[in-house]
């Protein structure tokens, strides 16, 4: 398919492996922000490719697995207690709350449906009026403009019973703690590519300049993973730190105009709890007060208070690349795909679950 | 979760306002109905990069074939010299 099969082109791999191993002559550690690229890499086996000098780590870019088990008890509570009906994504669906997951809430009556769109969330609360429509809005930059959407149509077409749980982080922040974090060591940074096609380049130049990093705005498909490495590499070989623009093809510097305008109207900025981090200052999307009709921790009055965390599971440590997910204990032990002890195991791209699926499997 | 992948518009409605342009979009033969609100330039014809069904932008389609050209490019020269089974010719 146009756009897709020229950047899995074998000869261009090939072409920029070459290029890659011959500029690499220092050991460097790079970290890839998204884990769709995180997927990339693994599943295309460019891990195994890469010169031995350059270790990538697999950074925390998995809103899923960074959505705090609170939140997720939160969503079955309103389905168990308040009979709402919770519309998510499919990603959501086994990772674990602190007692239960949604899964498990599902087989014990909730209503719980997985959607493709948020915008479909809509239309099920307009077939349902006698019901309460829950969207458990998770996500990065990238998923942020569609749930933001939702709302204004929602508003628009006098929706009255629809309401979103959210669950949006912000990626730069989390740049910014992991940097400033003593025992990470990280070189030089993929950004993640679908978030800068929303939100554009800018706001990475500060970061850039403060922790003077090379951050590469990348791609998914293997032909865009490789460039970005070796255009980082370039860079670090070079002793030069500039954010520069692998995938011009979607990303524009200003990113989507109408998208981020949306996002500003409907959302404010305010701390985040992230699952196995901690809080981030400024870190996560919240409905603005304007808008707190459609807020579902408005309406059923849901308290922000929870215990603090337990868990055995190390996901914090591999996600600020302290550890691969093999050095886990758990790792394919007491934590897999069918019982997972953390959401990395879970979601669709948790590093966990990429090297458990195709790397171990090998 | 962040996937996003490019689709080339087949159709738009034509009862569009700011918040909602209906579109089908195909996606290697396979239709969608996406919402192309955030991209008001896109036209029948153009190919979008959608994400839960909301186009995020268009696909820069110039920008893709200097891309894919320059890469091409790479190595060139260490090839002319090193290699002659890239010549067909006998
Ligand atoms: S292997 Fe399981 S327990 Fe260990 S970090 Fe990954 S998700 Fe957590």
């Amino acid at each position: 398919m146009k756009y897709l099969s020229e950047f899995r082109d074998v000869k261009l791999v090939k072409k920029l492996l070459a290029r890659l191993h011959e500029v690499t002559t220092r050991p460097w550690s790079i970290m890839e922000v998204c884990g769709g690229q995180t997927h990339g890499l693994v599943r295309h086996g460019i891990l195994d490719l890469l010169p031995e000098k350059i270790t990538m780590i697999h950074g925390p870019g998995c809103p899923v697995c960074v959505t705090p088990a609170h939140l997720i008890d939160q969503a079955i509570e309103l389905t168990l207690e308040h009979d709402v009906i919770l519309c998510s994504f499919g990603d959501m669906l086994r990772v674990p709350g602190s007692e239960m997951s949604l899964l498990s809430a599902r087989a014990k009556g909730a209503d719980i449906r997985i959607l493709y769109s948020p915008l479909e969330a809509v239309r099920i609360a307009q077939e349902n009026p006698d019901k309460q429509v829950v969207f458990f809005a998770v996500g990065f930059e990238t998923t942020a403009p569609a749930n933001a959407l939702s709302v204004v149509q929602a508003k628009k077409a006098g929706v009255k019973n629809y309401t979103l749980l959210c669950a949006h982080v912000l990626v730069p922040p989390a740049i910014e703690t992991i940097m400033q974090d003593e025992e990470t060591r990280v070189d030089g940074f993929l950004a993640a590519g679908h978030v800068c096609t929303v939100m554009g380049t800018d706001e990475y130049e500060p970061v850039v300049a403060r922790y003077k990093v090379p951050i590469v705005v990348t791609g998914f498909e293997p032909v865009d993973l490789l460039e970005g490495i070796l255009m980082t590499v370039e860079q670090l070989e070079n002793g030069v730190f500039r954010l520069e623009n692998q995938y011009k093809r979607v990303v524009a510097r200003q990113g989507n105009a109408p998208a981020v305008e949306l996002l500003r109207d409907v959302f404010d900025i305010r701390d985040r709890q992230w699952r196995g981090v901690g809080t981030i200052p400024k870190s996560g999307l919240f409905l603005r007060g304007k808008y707190a009709d459609f807020d579902a921790s408005v309406r059923f009055g849901l308290s922000d208070e929870h215990p603090p965390e337990t868990t055995e599971c190390l996901s914090g440590d591999v996600m600020k690349g302290k550890i691969k997910p093999p050095e886990c204990p758990h790792f394919g032990k007491g934590c897999t795909p069918e019982h997972p002890l953390g959401a990395p195991m879970v979601s669709g791209e948790g590093a966990c679950a990429a090297y458990y699926n195709y790397a171990f499997e090998q | 979760m962040c996937l996003a992948i490019p689709g080339k518009i087949i159709s738009i409605s034509e009862t569009a306002d700011e918040i909602n342009r209906p579109a089908k979009v195909s996606f290697s033969g396979i239709q969608q109905d996406v919402n192309l609100c955030f991209v008001p330039e896109a036209d029948v014809g153009d190919y979008v990069l959608v994400h839960v069904g909301v186009a995020l932008n268009k696909v820069d389609e110039e920008q893709a074939m200097e891309t894919l050209h320059y890469l091409s490019k790479i190595g060139e020269l260490d090839e002319f010299n090193t290699e002659s089974d890239n010549n067909p010719e006998p």
